[in-house]
């Protein structure tokens, strides 16, 4: 067979072989079979050097000839066929995204948790540092260095338990003040969160709650100061609308004291079912510090004047999420948990 | 504190409405809890006066008219027995409202609406009313608590409303009052109030009374506790006539809720009412020796109060004894033994201050309190002391019913203070504090229109304190009395003008604390919170034996209830009652982690403060295993930069198989275990439930900082080695081992355990992919020696053969 009819019958082998070609797997093969290394073309070529040189050029065009139409033929077809397979397999991956996604359930902070950050950050940013004190505390920290001698009737005002004679569960935040101003000069600006304990239990009293307690002691402090500062948190917590008032008020650890309300964020302050119709909604107690209480822990009192805040983390919390009562607070139900995402 | 209108205004002119008054009293720090209006349910109830009135034969009733003045001539049909002509009596018209009253025509059943009617066929107009009816008893109105028609005065005009009458349209003002303001538990203190916020003046009480000299046998009073009681003042009255107060007395006393009992006893309440000083009535004749001791009790001693309870009291309580009994406890109630009677002739009247605490502790520990132990509790001072047994010796002189005597002991000891106090303000300081300027002028006159006496020296303040005003102390306290008087919406915000600068925010561990609740958030736990308290009770729930160091917990002297008794010295008790909990709502799975202290104490009883440590507790249940909690732990060490080692372990609530101890660095810092099937049973809960406890302050002491490693130079090498050994050989052991052989093993995991004949009986077979990190120099040749190396430590400690 001479080389013309060779390339003749390569060029019939291939045109049948491709003829029933379905997938693109069986035409790597027959590529293989002809343009591959020991293919049919390749081993053509290696017979050149059996050819007359003077025959070489002419023969070489129609081999490169022969390759090139296969090449492109070959080429060709992959294209089409990886197309249909392409289509077939997103035919066949094909999902419903409608279906569910699967779930990587969230996990929630304690709504406690939530409002003693977002209290922490509100008064991080205004220079406050955070002070935890002891929950178990003795006489002289939860009373007497607060200006609540024995027989102060103020005393009544929190029934207190006793683990001892002398030790008690704090029955407020404010205890950890003394703590701080003993062991720190002026300017002081302390935030003092925690739990602290009162014998009363009841669908808006809780044996155990938290506090959280602000305490700034610097020269020249005001009451304005004390309403400044207070005007930036109840806008912060409860809404940029929201206002606060002072009335007078009375805790022996301060002098002036007052009780701050808030304008009802719910109404607006026209009065509805949450501020009782008044307008307004109770939110913490606080005052100028007591100065026996400065004196009482080395701070000149002529020298220096503070303020002090305290209020219940857990009283915030109903507030702002609409949690009526403060039982569910502590019971750990997942239905109430899982509600507090960030 | 209840303050009835029609009372404050006896001392200052009131020009305006209650609610006026409220909102004002609001402002300068007396909150008006409930402002309570008589007579609110009452309308449309006139005098009507019975001009004709004849018996229905066959019953009970009478048809009467009744002549209503302006409002016209009804016919009313009533089966009161007192119903006659020419009575006058309320009469509830058509539309009126009045109380409807059960059949014993006392108890009120709600508010009726009086309509046109028939009795026994008999046209009726409207009805003829009762006290009852109208919620008036007898010491609101002179035969108010009469079972027929209340009989209103001949005087009264037909026709107009009967509310004014009665005093059906007084108002009551229930007040809280802070601590610091004992002189307002008392009437005349709140008028005293109401006289500065109205700017009005209040009119001096009548102490004046006129006394006989002489004719009174000598009494002897000693002060044998003068620190429980500084002053006690006694005066004697004799001729006492003992009978029914006046009708303005009985109501006084009925509008704050106080009962009448005859005239002496209603001056002590009355001025209990009005000046906030408890007294006391003795009956002269009662009292053995005509002595008064005020003494502590001796232990045993034995009392009966006026109310017929009897105790028995001891050192800690004051008493009040004649030469031989104790005849009262001092400050809470008085004897039984030395009563008025209705033939009392002599009386002597105490008025004295308690010391506060005692009778707090008194009433408190004898369960026994009143109102006269509310008031020395709360702080009585010794001018009311003075100005109440004076006030008492007028009312007997003005209710001619007694000869006041000049037997007046008056007992000041050296725990009384009598000396008006002074103290000097100045302006500036006061404006200082308040941050705003308050005119010199002006808080002068404020502080006038509270009694204070002011000369005013400049910028310096002479202030003299009124002496019922104990509270007052410092310039503080004046700088109070302004602004509150001044007005608080005078305060406007500002933002620390003069304060310094300082940095704030959360310290380390509280960054640490915040990082390790994300990371639990973020695997998808939800936080809990729960009491620091429980009982033995739930430890028996854990089956904790009587000797385990859990049980040593720090008791609550005075707990709520025995449930909240102890302080916790474990969490899993209140995690386990979560779930438990959780499970009986139906909430089938959860994943939870509580973050809290426990309270540890060197010894029993507590003598100093316990040591309070933050633990780190975990429960998991429904689709959850000890692995997914595991996984949890892991994290945590991981957070920690640290990592944890666990062997198993027993804990007496926890599932023998399916417990751990944790260890991290070789300090054991907690477990992870299956709650036992015989406590879940008991606890009927159905699911696995695992729990994990970590001691967080020992956890914290093993955090490294993160320090960047640089990365292998050349490339990690993995090998994966099947294995066979005993039944009883843990991958901690074998994992342990893998790295102790060689030095460059950073990672061994397990990826497959096998139990099967293949391997035998008593044996199992465990995969491993045992990482090798190069350090210097590429291992790749050297692996296999590592391995064999490996091999033989394992063949060697724990039998350990390759598959």
């Amino acid at each position: 067979m001479d080389v013309n009819e060779k390339i003749k019958h390569i060029e019939q082998q291939i045109e049948s072989a491709v003829a029933d070609v379905k997938s693109s797997k069986s035409l790597q093969e027959i590529k293989m079979r002809f343009l591959g290394k020991t293919g049919e073309i390749s081993s053509l070529m290696k017979n050149m050097r059996d050819v007359p040189p003077e025959q070489r050029p002419s023969l070489g065009k129609l081999l490169n000839a022969l390759r090139q139409w296969t090449e492109e033929k070959l080429d060709n077809l992959e294209s089409g066929l990886k197309e249909i397979e392409l289509k077939r397999k997103y035919a066949e991956e094909k999902i419903d995204v409608t279906v569910p996604a699967r779930d990587f359930p969230d996990g929630a902070y304690h709504p406690n948790t939530l409002i003693r950050n977002e209290l922490v950050s509100i008064f991080a940013g205004m220079g406050f540092e955070i002070f935890e004190g002891p929950e178990i505390e003795n006489d002289y920290y939860n009373f007497t260095a607060l200006n609540t001698p024995k027989d102060h009737p103020a005393r009544d005002m929190q029934d207190t338990f006793y683990l001892a004679e002398d030790l008690l569960l704090r029955t407020q935040t404010s205890a950890g003040q003394i703590r701080v101003m003993e062991n720190k000069k002026p300017p002081i600006k302390i935030l003092s969160p925690g739990k602290v304990y009162r014998s009363d239990d009841d669908a808006t009293h809780s044996p155990m709650f938290s506090q959280m307690e602000g305490l700034v002691v610097d020269r020249g402090i005001t009451l304005c100061d004390l309403k400044g500062m207070l005007d930036e948190f109840a806008k912060k917590i409860f809404g940029e609308n929201v206002k606060t008032r002072l009335r007078p008020s009375y805790f022996p650890f301060t002098e002036p004291s007052v009780e701050v309300d808030v304008s009802c964020f719910e109404c607006g302050g026209k009065g509805c079912r949450l501020c009782k119709g008044t307008g307004w909604i109770e939110v913490l107690g606080a005052g100028m510090v007591n100065r026996r209480v400065l004196e009482g822990c080395g701070i000149n009192p002529d020298e220096y004047t503070g303020f002090a805040f305290g209020m219940g983390i857990e009283r915030i919390a109903m507030l702002k999420y609409g949690i009526n009562n403060m039982k569910l607070l502590f019971e750990g139900d997942t239905r109430f948990l899982k509600q507090f995402k960030d | 504190m209840k303050a009835p209108l029609s009372w404050l205004k006896d001392y200052v002119d009131i020009d305006v409405t209650a609610e006026e008054l409220q909102k004002k009293l609001f402002g300068c720090g007396f909150e008006v809890e409930e402002l309570i209006q008589t007579g609110k349910d009452i309308s449309g109830v006139v005098v009507g006066e019975v001009v004709e009135c004849e018996p229905v034969e066959g019953t009970h009733l009478s048809v009467c008219k009744v002549d209503c003045g302006s409002k016209g001539t009804f016919q009313i049909c009533c089966g009161a027995d007192n119903v006659k002509k020419g009575i006058k009596a309320p009469c509830a018209l058509a539309g009126a409202t009045v109380y409807a009253t059960a059949k014993d025509h006392v108890t009120v059943e709600g508010v009726m609406t009086i309509k046109k009617g028939k009795l026994r066929g008999i046209e009726s107009e409207g009805m003829l009313c009762s006290g009852a009816e109208l919620g008036v008893n007898g010491d609101m109105f002179p035969g108010g608590d009469y079972c027929g028609l209340l009989l209103l005065p001949s005087d009264s005009v037909n026709g107009e409303d009967v509310k004014p009458i009665l005093g059906l349209d007084d108002y009551i003002f229930d007040i809280g009052v802070t601590a610091n303001r004992p002189d307002c538990q008392s009437i005349y203190g709140i008028a005293r109030e109401v006289s500065a916020v109205l700017g009005k003046k209040i009119k001096p009480l009548d102490l004046s009374y006129g006394e006989v000299k002489g004719g009174c046998e000598k009494i002897k009073i000693t002060d044998l506790a003068p620190e429980l009681c500084p002053r006690y003042i006694g005066h004697c009255v004799k001729d006492v006539k003992v009978s029914d107060s006046p009708a303005w007395l009985k109501r006084k006393l009925a509008l704050c809720g106080l009962r009448s009992i005859n005239n002496i006893v209603d001056i002590t309440n009355f001025i209990l009412l009005e000046l906030g000083q408890p007294m006391h009535a003795f009956d002269l004749r009662t009292l053995d020796g005509r002595e008064v001791i005020i003494r502590r009790a001796k232990n045993g001693e034995k009392i009966t109060t006026l109310d017929s309870n009897e105790f028995e009291l001891n050192s800690e309580n004051l008493v009040i004894c004649d030469s031989k009994k104790p005849v009262a406890l001092a400050g809470v109630m008085g004897g039984l033994n030395s009563e008025i009677e209705n033939d009392t002739k002599e009386v002597l009247f105490e008025s004295a201050k308690f010391a506060r605490d005692n009778v707090r502790k008194t009433a408190r520990a004898l369960g026994q309190h009143s109102d006269s132990s509310a008031l020395f509790e709360k702080g009585v001072n010794e001018y009311t002391t003075e100005t109440a047994i004076r006030r008492a010796l007028n009312l007997i002189c003005a209710l001619k019913c007694g000869t006041v005597t000049d037997m007046h002991i008056d007992i000041t000891t050296e725990y009384s203070n009598l000396n008006e106090k002074e103290l000097k303000a100045d302006v500036n300081k006061i404006n200082a504090l308040l941050g705003i300027t308050v005119p010199a002028d002006k808080m002068r006159a404020i502080l006038e229109s509270l009694n204070f006496g002011v000369r005013q020296d400049g910028n310096i303040l002479d202030i003299t304190v009124p002496r019922y005003r104990e509270d007052i102390d410092g310039y503080p306290d004046i700088a109070e009395e302004i602004i509150r008087m001044y007005g608080y919406e005078h305060i406007k915000g500002t933002f620390l003008p003069s304060a310094s600068i300082t940095n704030g925010g959360f310290n380390d561990e509280q960054k640490a604390e915040n990082k390790l609740k994300d990371m639990l958030v973020g695997k998808g736990l939800y936080e809990i919170s729960t009491y620091s308290f429980y009982s033995q009770k739930d430890l028996d729930m854990l089956r904790f034996p009587e000797d385990a160091p859990e049980r040593k917990a720090v008791k609550i002297l005075n707990p709520i209830s025995e449930d909240l008794s102890i302080m916790r010295t474990t969490l899993a008790p209140s995690m386990v009652n979560v779930i438990v909990r959780n499970l009986r709502r139906g909430n089938t799975e959860g994943k939870l982690f509580e973050l809290a202290k426990i309270y540890l104490a060197d010894k029993l009883p507590l003598s100093t403060f316990p040591e309070e440590r933050q633990m780190l507790c975990f429960g998991m249940w429904g689709a959850y295993g000890f692995f997914d909690l595991k996984g949890i732990t892991e994290a945590v060490a991981r957070s920690l930069n640290t990592g944890f080692e666990y062997e198993p372990a027993e804990k007496p609530f926890l599932h023998p198989g399916i417990t751990a101890k944790i260890t991290c660095e070789g300090e054991e810092i907690g477990y992870i275990g299956q709650l036992a099937p015989t406590v879940a049973e008991e606890l009927a809960v159905d699911r696995p439930v695992i729990i994990a406890e970590l001691d967080y302050e020992k956890l914290r002491k093993h955090a490294k900082p993160f320090r960047y490693s640089p990365i292998p130079k050349y490339a990690e090498v993995q090998r994966d080695l099947a294995l066979v050994c005993a039944r009883d050989i843990t991958c901690g052991q074998i994992t342990k081992e893998i790295y102790s052989a060689c030095k460059y093993v950073t990672n061994v995991k397990l990826f497959d355990v096998y139990i099967g004949i293949q391997v035998g009986k008593d044996k199992k077979s465990m995969a491993f992919n045992v990482t090798f990190t190069p350090k210097d120099e590429p291992i790749e040749d050297k692996i296999d020696g590592y391995v064999k190396k490996i091999l033989n430590n394992l063949k060697y400690k724990l039998d350990v053969t390759l598959r």
